[in-house]
């Protein structure tokens, strides 16, 4: 990790949302972020898959750390366990994307472990498998498995801090946006980040993260965006009506 | 990790601060004075006790302490300096507030029950300002509540205390959390961490000590003993000490409930009772002369085995779900159409929540030349304003425990009412603008626009709409 980069910006699941990804590089700039990592899902759902990856492309060829997420795997060979509609839009994005593209898209790892930080997808105990960290547990299998100070992932789109408490149990918290929550070196933490592109939780706001390095506190962001326009360019692309009705409400 | 000695603390430096004699040496840690870094106020370092042979319980304290407490700010918190890595050099500074602690003040006996109100309403203050910030201390006890010369106080050691906006490290785990077995509210002891009506319980026990002498559970040592007060109720303090008036009774021991639900809802109801005996909502509390008989104990002992912990509700929603709204009625002209329009607005206002207090305040000037307030025509006219006030408030038709009225005597209404409203805590004033034909008075006027522009909280100013003039 660059030495002068002191904060990072986390960004999971944009989901081909080019509003909302243009929208939180903007408030990580003003923010001071020196630094970015994506954490998988840049496409499925939405209307902007190339320009999504061309912009993250852009990031990673200046150092972004850049994860590959489920629906990046499924432009490669679109899994069973999805449903028609997602299915639907993954073989539209495999039509819309270059060729380039594509091979970005299947060059992306599906982890990376940096001195006392894992990057991962879904989890870190077999990232492969795309298990959901839905529950305590969950968390401390990749929390476990990631045998670092630090895991970020996205996946599951609410924001969450899994941490161990007082005596050694792993613990969910809910965090308030925009409050820094000091995240010290001396315990393991799992945070996920929550969804730039497709947030769930009847918020339309984009989500993502800061992590401050040198302070050693993480803040949880939500970012207002175009998500009218956004969930329009969903529609007018002839993909699922649903989908662009869950980005207009955030569900 | 390098952690220096404790000894190797004292006479020292550590990141600009010069360390000075060691004050106190606990179970949790060690605390030193200090000085340095062009401080305008006096400062303490609290330092954990870490190591080979430590619990781990100093460490969880001062980690927690070190989270919440540079979140908190105004007068009934400690000033937040600043704090080292904690894992390299742990220690957190502070202010040193200067005062007297509520424990030194007990030691010297049980207080007048008007001593007991005033102490005990600034410290509900402080609770409520707490609570107002989302969040709880959970470890309420004589020794945490520190009394400054001017009667304000301040809330020391916040190593088990929550906040909603950080993970809480002590969830779950009893071996930690388990506060000062005087004090802790019975959902505490079950393990409910986020509730800020514990703090009212405590609060409760601590003004049963003040009053009475005694503590309202003793001082149990087991987890069983613990468990009694889910179903137990101390011996009421007018059995102990007869000289405690009603009132007091009503209010300790409201906030002593067992079930959080049947207790003040907000420190700021607290302190208002306090600071207004008169208006007390006396129930059958205030009467107990016995604790509650075998049966009834016995069915509450059943009740509590099947309670669950609190549904998670944040500490400033909690708050805020129980507002205090004071309404400033014109009872000089009592038939002017602003009225029925301020009695609409209020009952508005009120319908928004099902828990509040309404506080119904008239002003009457008292002109500098006019006669004392002791005299008969004076007092005629208190009477006859309070009249005037509970005639306004009937049509609203709300239970006394619920309402208060209070005629200020003034020759600055504006003034009186922002006292009043910051003094009580007021979460929203409601007061009427100037009437279209008052226009040329310019004191009304200026009630209304001053109030608004200098109030510590929301104003909502009612106006008549024009067509009606």
């Amino acid at each position: 990790m660059d030495g002068s980069a002191l904060i990072i910006a986390l960004l999971s699941d944009v989901h081909a949302n080019i509003e909302a990804l243009s929208a939180c590089l903007k408030h990580a700039r003003e923010a001071g972020v020196g630094r970015y990592a994506f954490l998988g899902d840049l496409v499925g759902y939405g209307a902007d898959p190339q320009a999504v990856i061309d912009t993250v492309a852009c990031y990673a060829a200046k150092g972004a750390v850049v994860i590959k997420g489920n629906h990046d795997e499924a432009v490669e060979k679109t899994p069973r366990y999805m449903n028609d509609s997602v299915r639907a839009v993954i073989n539209w994005t495999r039509d819309s994307l270059s060729d380039e593209g594509k091979d970005f898209l299947a060059s992306l790892p599906l982890c990376v472990r940096e001195q006392d930080f894992c990057f991962v997808h879904a989890s870190a105990a077999a990232p492969e498998r795309w298990d959901y960290i839905d529950s305590a547990a969950a968390a401390r299998r990749c929390i476990d498995a990631a045998q670092v100070t630090y895991t970020f992932c996205g996946h599951v789109h609410d924001q969450e801090l899994y941490f161990q408490g007082a005596g050694g149990k792993t613990m969910a918290f809910r965090p308030v946006p925009g409050t820094p929550v000091p995240i010290g070196r001396h315990r393991r933490w799992l945070a996920i980040v929550g969804s730039v592109g497709q947030p769930r939780d009847n918020n339309p706001a984009a989500a993502y993260a800061q992590f401050d390095t040198d302070r050693e506190r993480i803040t949880f962001r939500r970012v207002a965006y175009d998500h009218v326009a956004a969930a329009r360019k969903i529609r007018d692309a002839g993909l699922p009506l649903s989908i662009a009705y869950r980005v207009e409400k955030g569900i | 990790m390098s952690v220096p000695g404790s000894d190797r603390y004292a006479g020292g430096e550590l990141d600009g601060f010069l360390i000075g004699e060691r004050i106190h040496s606990g179970a949790m840690g060690y605390i030193y004075r200090v000085d340095g870094r062009d401080s305008a106020f006096p400062m303490i370092m609290k330092v954990p006790r870490i190591g080979p042979g430590e619990s781990g319980e100093g460490l969880i304290g001062y980690e927690t302490e070190a989270m919440v407490l540079p979140a908190l700010s105004g007068p009934h918190v400690p000033r937040f300096v600043a704090m080292g890595n904690l894992a390299k050099t742990p220690y957190l500074v502070t202010e040193w507030v200067d005062g007297e602690s509520l424990e030194q003040v007990i030691k010297r006996g049980p207080l007048a029950p008007d001593d007991v109100a005033s102490i005990g309403a600034a410290i509900s203050d402080a609770v409520h300002s707490l609570h107002l910030q989302d969040a709880v201390h959970l470890d309420l006890k004589p020794d945490n509540v520190i009394i400054k010369a001017d009667g304000d106080v301040v809330l020391i050691d916040f190593g088990l205390a929550y906040h909603a906006h950080f993970p809480d490290l002590l969830a779950e785990e009893h071996r930690f959390a388990a506060g000062s077995a005087p004090y802790i509210s019975p959902e505490q002891v079950l393990g409910t961490r986020s509730d800020p009506r514990s703090d009212i319980f405590a609060l409760g026990a601590m003004l049963y000590e003040m009053t009475t002498g005694e503590l309202p559970f003793g001082v149990p040592s087991t987890m069983a003993g613990l468990r009694d007060r889910l179903w137990l109720d101390p011996v009421p303090p007018r059995v102990r000490s007869p000289a405690v008036p009603p009132w007091l009774q009503e209010i300790i021991l409201r906030c002593l409930e067992p079930d959080a639900d049947d207790r003040y809802q907000s420190a700021a109801l607290v302190a208002f009772d306090l600071r207004n005996p008169g208006q007390v909502a006396i129930t059958a509390r205030a009467a107990k002369s016995t604790q509650a008989g075998v049966v009834e104990q016995t069915r509450r002992w059943w009740r509590s085995r099947a309670r669950h912990p609190a549904p998670r509700r944040l500490p400033k929603s909690q708050v805020s779900a129980t507002p205090v709204v004071m309404v400033a009625v014109d009872t000089a002209n009592p038939d002017d159409q602003r009225q029925p329009a301020l009695q609409r607005t209020t009952a508005q206002v009120l319908s928004l929540s099902s828990e509040f207090r309404l506080i119904c305040v008239s002003v009457i000037r008292r002109s500098v030349v006019a006669e004392g307030p002791g005299s008969e025509s004076a007092s005629g006219a208190y009477l006859d304003h309070l009249v005037r006030l509970r005639h306004w408030v009937e049509p609203l038709q709300l239970p006394l425990r619920r309402l208060s009225l209070h005629v200020l005597e003034s020759a600055n209404p504006e003034n009186a009412l922002l006292e009043f409203a910051r003094r009580n805590n007021v979460d929203l004033i409601i007061l009427g603008a100037p009437h279209p034909a008052q226009r040329g008075l310019a004191w009304w006027r200026s009630v209304a626009s001053g109030v608004t522009a200098n109030a510590h909280c929301s104003v909502h100013v009612v106006r008549v709409p024009a067509s009606l003039n």
